[in-house]
């Protein structure tokens, strides 16, 4: 297989997840706005900087507002991680891996980019909101379907999901990142309604709602929480269980290969710094700076990805 | 325009024999299912991505190729002859190119003059002494044919560079056994899906020695925002090979190899829908980005067959057309079985002062010009354009060739008011091997969508039409 189509498969896996996590983003800040007892302008900034837009955001707007903050997460083509330019992009991609993708694969990422487009034609506003969301969801699941259920296990299926579980740990990461000080326990912090907003919109964040539950019942507890996004083997969004993919889907290129690069000994490495370990340790090391090392770390084990297997000369 | 040969009636309006089983098939189907069949074609076509780029607009702008429903059928018998006249054809040109890259025997001979070639810009002296594998210039040919009558059936253009369109041919094809299953039921119409097979089987065929059992073959393309990547990605995707661009490519060790998740790995054929002037920056143009630096130099040392060979656009440049009857006859010492449209060569004197006194009834091109851009269709010019034309054609006469315009066969589209006859032509797809020629039975039938236009190019307006040819 070409270097460049690896890197179009893995790149087109990551765009397709980063437009699914913005979604599911922009749903849960629309969710905390509309709860009366929260400072709306602070939860579009986090949804704004979690989804690494703010910067690009303040310097073409003067103020934060709902409608401004969506329209740019979601369809400003100033914005080069808007979900309209991230499927775009994840589009000019797989059109450049055509040969590598299945009839069903390509034509749902074809259809999402045309639906979508036509869709985020008209500025957007909070009432049509729901609908779009929807349909971001909707096409992303259509995705994942022809993926899984039509690709050959074969390396272009290892790149595709080396991309999805690097840009989904990411993801997680960044939410954590913004969102560490509501899990920190401090004094204040004793389950006031205020702090089960906070929590609850972290799992809705990363729609974990319902898997926590099922784990752990109607008792919302920070650690806990933190746990479940970390370490928790079953939850398909936790650091754990994203790294474990990378680790494994590098094990098969090594396998199918016969040899193997420095990033599948990276990947062993960010497991056993990371993820081998208990929630105590974590919130001891200091929870803020085991989430920045760990998305540079990510971050470097990616990049050694496109080295490794050639994606550029 | 006067009356012209209608393929589907005759002039009675009765159905001519081999379209029986369409006129009655159309005739038994309900017009509003039929509307909602085209709807449904098209959106098959979009969803799919089967569109083309155009130029000059803007760079994501993919516009779909109109596709009517109403197939075009050629019997068993008409096919025949004309592929045999396109073989003869196939075979001249092949020999023609080897000719004036090595002892110019035709020019000695006097048939072609000297200037046509060393004054050509298709030219390549880089080709010179150059002996492809199998002597194979022209891998992949489109004949262009145009029908006037029964059995009357004119070369318009020798595309002998890179032909593109069948993947249209394909897709046509396909969309068609999925939307009218029954109407091939009732037919009896020759397969052209094992196209993408017998391409790769045929280039393969034209390895250079020093390939192995299975030779590699990949697809080189501009890339994404060329306006046939669509075809590109198609061929590659059926024939099972890499679709590979420009920067994947790299010179070593007297070999060119592709960048592969596992290193670099040499290839033996190359498809490529690259034109010849950006194929090697170090050989020809030095800005081209899209090429690979140093791959002229492995091709002549025989390290990697380029197909189609560099400089094969010298045999299907417009002015050397006019000479194609000599040309068929030289090489092939037969009187050519395919005719040629009459040809005024503006670059002659008596020539061009006729073509200046009758422009209203002529159709000018450029030399060198493709697309149906850049030429004048006479009888249906302003005399604006025609004054305008004039002036162009004085200044330059040698850039351009005139021909009378041909009372182009229609096929019926199914438009708003039902049957409506539309003008039509045809690219068959050729493959030429060291063993054989293959012809793919039918081939693009291209369609002037606007009533009465000869136009039939997809950039101006044209459409496309599945293609029948019956089994006797």
């Amino acid at each position: 297989m070409l270097g460049k189509t690896a890197g179009g498969l893995f790149w087109m896996s990551r765009y397709l997840e980063r437009a699914e996590n913005t979604a599911r983003l922009l749903e849960t800040g629309q969710r905390m706005a509309l709860t009366r007892t929260h400072n709306s302008v602070e939860e579009w900034s986090s949804v704004l900087k979690t989804a690494g837009v703010l910067d690009g955001y303040l310097e073409k707007h003067e103020d934060i507002t709902k409608e401004s903050a969506v329209n740019w997460v979601l369809r400003d083509p100033d914005n080069p991680s808007s979900v309209r330019s991230v499927i775009k992009q994840a589009r000019d991609n797989a059109r450049l891996v055509r040969t590598a993708l299945t009839h069903d694969v390509w034509g749902a990422v074809n259809a999402t980019w045309m639906k979508i487009d036509e869709a985020m034609k008209r500025r957007m506003n909070e009432r049509d909101l729901p609908a779009m969301l929807e349909l971001i969801r909707h096409q992303s699941a259509l995705v994942r379907g022809a993926i899984l259920g039509t690709m050959l296990r074969n390396d272009m299926f290892d790149f595709s999901r080396i991309g999805t579980f690097v840009e989904r740990a990411d993801n997680t990461g960044r939410i954590l990142d913004v969102k560490y000080y509501v899990l920190l326990p401090t004094a204040f912090s004793v389950g006031s309604s205020l702090d089960n907003i906070q929590w609850e919109s972290i799992l809705r964040s990363v729609g974990a709602g319902g898997g926590y539950r099922i784990t752990h019942g109607q008792k919302t507890s920070p650690s806990e929480i933190a746990e479940f996004l970390i370490l928790d083997q079953r939850m398909p969004r936790s650091l754990h269980f994203c790294c474990r993919k990378i680790q494994e889907n590098l094990s098969y290129l090594k396998k199918d290969y016969g040899t193997s690069g420095p990033s599948c000994e990276a990947s062993n490495a960010l497991y056993a710094k990371y993820l081998d370990t208990r929630i105590s340790d974590v919130f001891e090391f200091g929870l803020h700076e085991y989430i920045q090392e760990f998305l540079n770390d990510l971050g470097e084990l990616s990049r050694q990805v496109e080295v490794d297997y050639r994606f550029y000369e | 325009m006067g009356e012209c040969f209608d393929e589907m009636f005759d002039s009675d309006g009765s159905l001519r024999e081999s379209y029986e089983e369409i006129g009655r098939w159309f005739n038994a189907e309900d017009v509003s299912r039929l509307r909602a069949k085209q709807r449904e074609a098209e959106e098959v076509f979009r969803l799919t991505g089967i569109t083309f780029n155009v130029y000059g607009k803007a760079e994501a702008e993919e516009r779909l190729i109109p596709f009517d429903i109403v197939p075009r059928v050629i019997s068993g018998r008409e096919w025949k002859r004309v592929e045999r006249g396109i073989e003869q054809r196939v075979r001249a040109i092949n020999a023609f190119l080897h000719d004036i890259y090595h002892r110019q025997e035709i020019v000695r001979a006097g048939r072609v003059p000297a200037e046509m070639i060393a004054e050509n810009e298709a030219f390549l002296p880089q080709m010179l002494g150059v002996s492809p594998p199998g002597k194979v210039y022209t891998h992949i040919v489109g004949i262009d044919l145009v029908r006037t009558g029964p059995d009357e059936f004119f070369v318009l253009e020798d595309n002998a560079r890179t032909p593109s369109g069948v993947s249209y041919m394909l897709e046509n094809r396909e969309t068609m056994l999925k939307m009218f299953p029954e109407l091939f039921s009732a037919t009896n119409v020759r397969n052209v899906s094992d196209y993408p097979r017998n391409l790769q089987r045929s280039l393969a065929a034209c390895a250079p020695d020093c390939a192995g059992h299975e030779p590699t073959v990949a697809v080189l393309t501009p890339g994404i925002y060329n306006s046939a990547y669509y075809e590109h990605a198609f061929l590659a995707d059926h024939m099972a090979v890499e679709l590979v661009e420009g920067h994947d490519l790299r010179v070593f060790d007297g070999l060119v190899c592709m960048r592969t998740t596992r290193g670099y790995r040499p290839i033996d054929v190359l498809y490529r829908r690259v034109d010849d002037e950006f194929l090697d920056p170090l050989n020809f143009n030095a800005d081209s980005a899209l090429g690979v630096p140093g791959i002229m130099d492995v091709y002549r040392a025989g390290g990697i067959t380029i197909a189609n060979a560099p400089g094969t656009g010298i045999a299907d440049d417009k002015a050397i057309y006019s000479y194609m009857p000599d040309i068929v006859e030289f090489y092939t010492g037969e009187k050519p079985l395919l005719k040629n449209v009459p040809t005024w060569r503006c670059s002659e004197p008596d020539s061009l002062s006729y073509v200046l006194e009758n422009l209203t009834d002529l159709v000018v091109k450029e030399v060198h010009g493709s697309g149906g851009y850049g030429m004048l269709i006479g009888p249906t010019a302003s005399k604006k354009e025609i004054a305008a034309f004039r002036n162009k054609l004085k200044a330059r006469p040698a850039n351009y060739i005139a021909q009378p315009t041909l009372s182009l066969s229609t096929v019926p589209i199914f438009a708003r008011s039902g049957l409506a006859p539309r003008h039509v032509d045809l690219r068959p797809f050729v493959l030429v091997s060291p063993e054989r020629i293959r012809i793919t039975p039918g081939g693009l039938t291209r369609v002037a969508l606007k009533k009465g236009s000869l136009v039939v190019n997809s950039s101006q307006g044209g459409g496309t039409k599945d293609t029948w040819v019956l089994e006797d």
